[in-house]
């Protein structure tokens, strides 16, 4: 996702001379290019997220759209409070980009591990929260706010996340995408757990069993609409993030349905657990440890919906 | 140079500004007087002398910015505000109160003359620094200035700024700190001690300059010949006293919280119209 994010950045830059990129001294073979191509439109701000975001601010202030660019928790928990009162508060045209979202960064361990970034930003006033699903519409994505829309959370991946997109797509923010058709359940996911949503559709579609596979890649604002359809359509939701289970994707989709009140909805979530997870492995590893991959979640799937045909 | 009597019109409007804070703080019944009386000559000198906006020009790209980082003492920059026009002289009588359009920290939401908006300390000079670095890019002539208290010099993020500025050797960019050696629970010596201050600010490569941050003669001469060497951020370190103007505020710790309530406002609202 990153290597897709920096060549579309720098068409936006190309295109548009107010979008600047800014880092906190991370993105070595990533950014080098733009730097060498734009060396207006790019800052490198040293180790200092604080400064780097309020610089961005004020950039942004004087007309610039500013990419703020860094590593997990770095460019958003570090700096948390700029994002709000300097970003958020004046509406600047700033997107905080962070790359390794969930265990992308799994063996560089805890202070790598961006996993409550989604909830953060969600409850942020004036912040649209982006989350990509494929390389694809990360692309869309970055296109879509380097026109200049105000504070932008944008969550990637890093460099593995597989095409799930073949044909081309119909991207906008806050409009889920529909990945695949199905009226049994629905999967929802965001960000890079997409393909693993999609993995688990194709192990069901094997018993017989239709998901629709939903890319929630905006999660602020929330599609309330493909929310709602897919539950009074297939009956029963569950969530799929690389995120702790309270205030991501399924805190929202709990939110929306909870107050829609439907009768005959059920819900589930499956994220990560409150807790910091101290093993030591690769996103693959740490996602199948906390129940991530597409056989742990076919089997939660069993245990909430024993009714559906599984042999 | 300015003239004597140019001099005395700015001691004139730093008075206007004193009169102004304590009625504020008294009909709100808010804290923060101190700070915002120990910066009423560096108010009056850059909104009468140096900075480049009116309130014809708050929108135009080429103004001026000054960004008060210190935004607890917004009484002060709301008064001079009101003073140059900026807005109506009426808002400030709703200060804090309910319904009114001033809070009770520096708001630009809906306030002509007010750049950004602050309160939490150590945001000012980083969005100066954006600021000041997009101007430098873009080719613009505006000049950024920021007004940094003593105590958020405590703050990393400002050092992340001061580091940050001279690399990018951002000379439209004037950092003026009113130093009034009083913070929120002691004095800066005692919580935690900035000096050698003008020290530390030039061994990070700034240009600085002391003065006595209640002469407006001193003030002016500093501000008015930014920068001080080309290629290099300004830093003007302003003396000064808080609680300046009341005699029973000067210098005390308890005027940081206290509000102006019954025979204090009077006698201090005395006192400011005595030194007419």
């Amino acid at each position: 996702m990153r290597s897709t994010f920096i060549r579309t950045l720098a068409e936006a830059a190309a295109a548009d001379p107010r979008v600047t990129l800014v880092v906190g001294d991370l993105g070595f073979g990533v950014v080098v290019d733009f730097a060498r191509r734009f060396p207006e439109q790019f800052l490198n701000a040293g180790v200092a997220e604080q400064n780097m975001t309020g610089i961005a601010a004020g950039m942004a202030l004087a007309g610039k759209v500013v990419f703020t660019y860094s590593i997990a928790n770095f460019p958003v928990i570090r700096c948390l409070e700029q994002i709000r009162n300097d970003v958020c508060y004046h509406k600047a045209n700033v997107v905080v980009v962070a790359v390794g979202g969930g265990y992308s960064y799994g063996s560089l361990g805890m202070t790598h591990h961006a996993t409550e970034d989604l909830a953060l930003m969600r409850a942020l006033p004036e912040m649209t929260v982006l989350a990509p699903g494929d390389p694809v519409e990360t692309a869309a994505a970055t296109k879509a706010v380097a026109a200049g829309i105000g504070p932008v959370y944008l969550r990637l991946g890093r460099d593995k996340e597989p095409i799930v997109h073949q044909q081309p797509i119909s991207w906008s923010i806050g409009k889920a995408l529909t990945v695949r058709e199905g009226n049994d359940l629905t999967l929802i996911s965001t960000g890079a757990m997409l393909a693993t949503a999609v993995a688990v559709a194709e192990m069901l579609a094997e018993r017989g069993i239709h998901a629709r596979v939903l890319s929630m890649h905006t999660l602020k604002p929330l599609d309330v609409d493909a929310v709602l359809a897919a539950a009074r359509e297939t009956g029963k939701i569950v969530t799929i993030e690389e995120h702790s289970i309270i205030g991501g994707l399924g805190g929202g989709v709990a939110e929306v349905l909870c107050e829609a009140g439907l009768p005959n909805v059920r819900f589930h979530r499956i994220g990560l657990p409150l807790q910091f997870i101290k093993a030591v492995g690769d996103q693959e590893y740490l996602r199948k440890l906390l129940g991530l991959d597409p056989t742990s979640i076919m089997e939660q799937l069993r245990i909430f919906f024993p009714g559906l045909p599984w042999v | 140079m300015t003239s004597p009597d140019r001099n005395a019109e700015l001691r004139e409007l730093a008075r206007q500004i004193r009169l102004h804070s304590v009625r504020m703080t008294h009909r709100a019944k808010s804290s923060h007087v101190g700070g915002s009386l120990s910066m009423a000559e560096i108010l009056a000198v850059l909104y009468r002398r140096v900075l480049r906006v009116s309130p014809e020009t708050v929108e135009d790209p080429d103004r001026d910015r000054l960004v008060l980082s210190k935004g607890h003492a917004c009484a002060g920059l709301y008064a001079i505000l009101a003073e140059c026009g900026f807005f109506p002289m009426d808002w400030l009588e709703s200060f804090y109160l309910n319904g009114g359009k001033l809070a009770g920290h520096a708001t630009c939401n809906g306030v002509p003359g007010v750049e950004v908006s602050t309160g939490s300390l150590g945001h000012g000079l980083p969005i100066a620094c954006g600021l000041a670095l997009a101007g430098k890019r873009d080719r613009r002539p505006y000049r950024v200035f920021a007004i940094l208290s003593d105590g958020e010099c405590d703050e990393g993020s400002n050092w992340e700024a001061i580091l940050f500025a001279p690399q990018h050797q951002l000379d439209n960019l004037v950092v003026i700190v009113d130093y009034n050696k009083i913070q929120s629970l002691g004095t800066v010596k005692e919580v935690l001690d900035l000096e050698p201050f003008a020290a530390k600010w030039q061994s990070f490569r700034w240009a600085v300059r002391e003065v006595d941050g209640h002469d407006v003669e001193a003030l002016h001469q500093a501000l008015a010949s930014v920068p001080f060497e080309a290629g290099r951020p300004s830093c003007v370190i302003a003396h000064t006293v808080k609680g300046k103007g009341v005699s029973f505020m000067e210098d005390k710790l308890l005027w940081h919280y206290r509000t102006p309530q019954g025979e204090e406002y009077d006698q201090a609202m005395a006192e400011l119209e005595a030194q007419a």
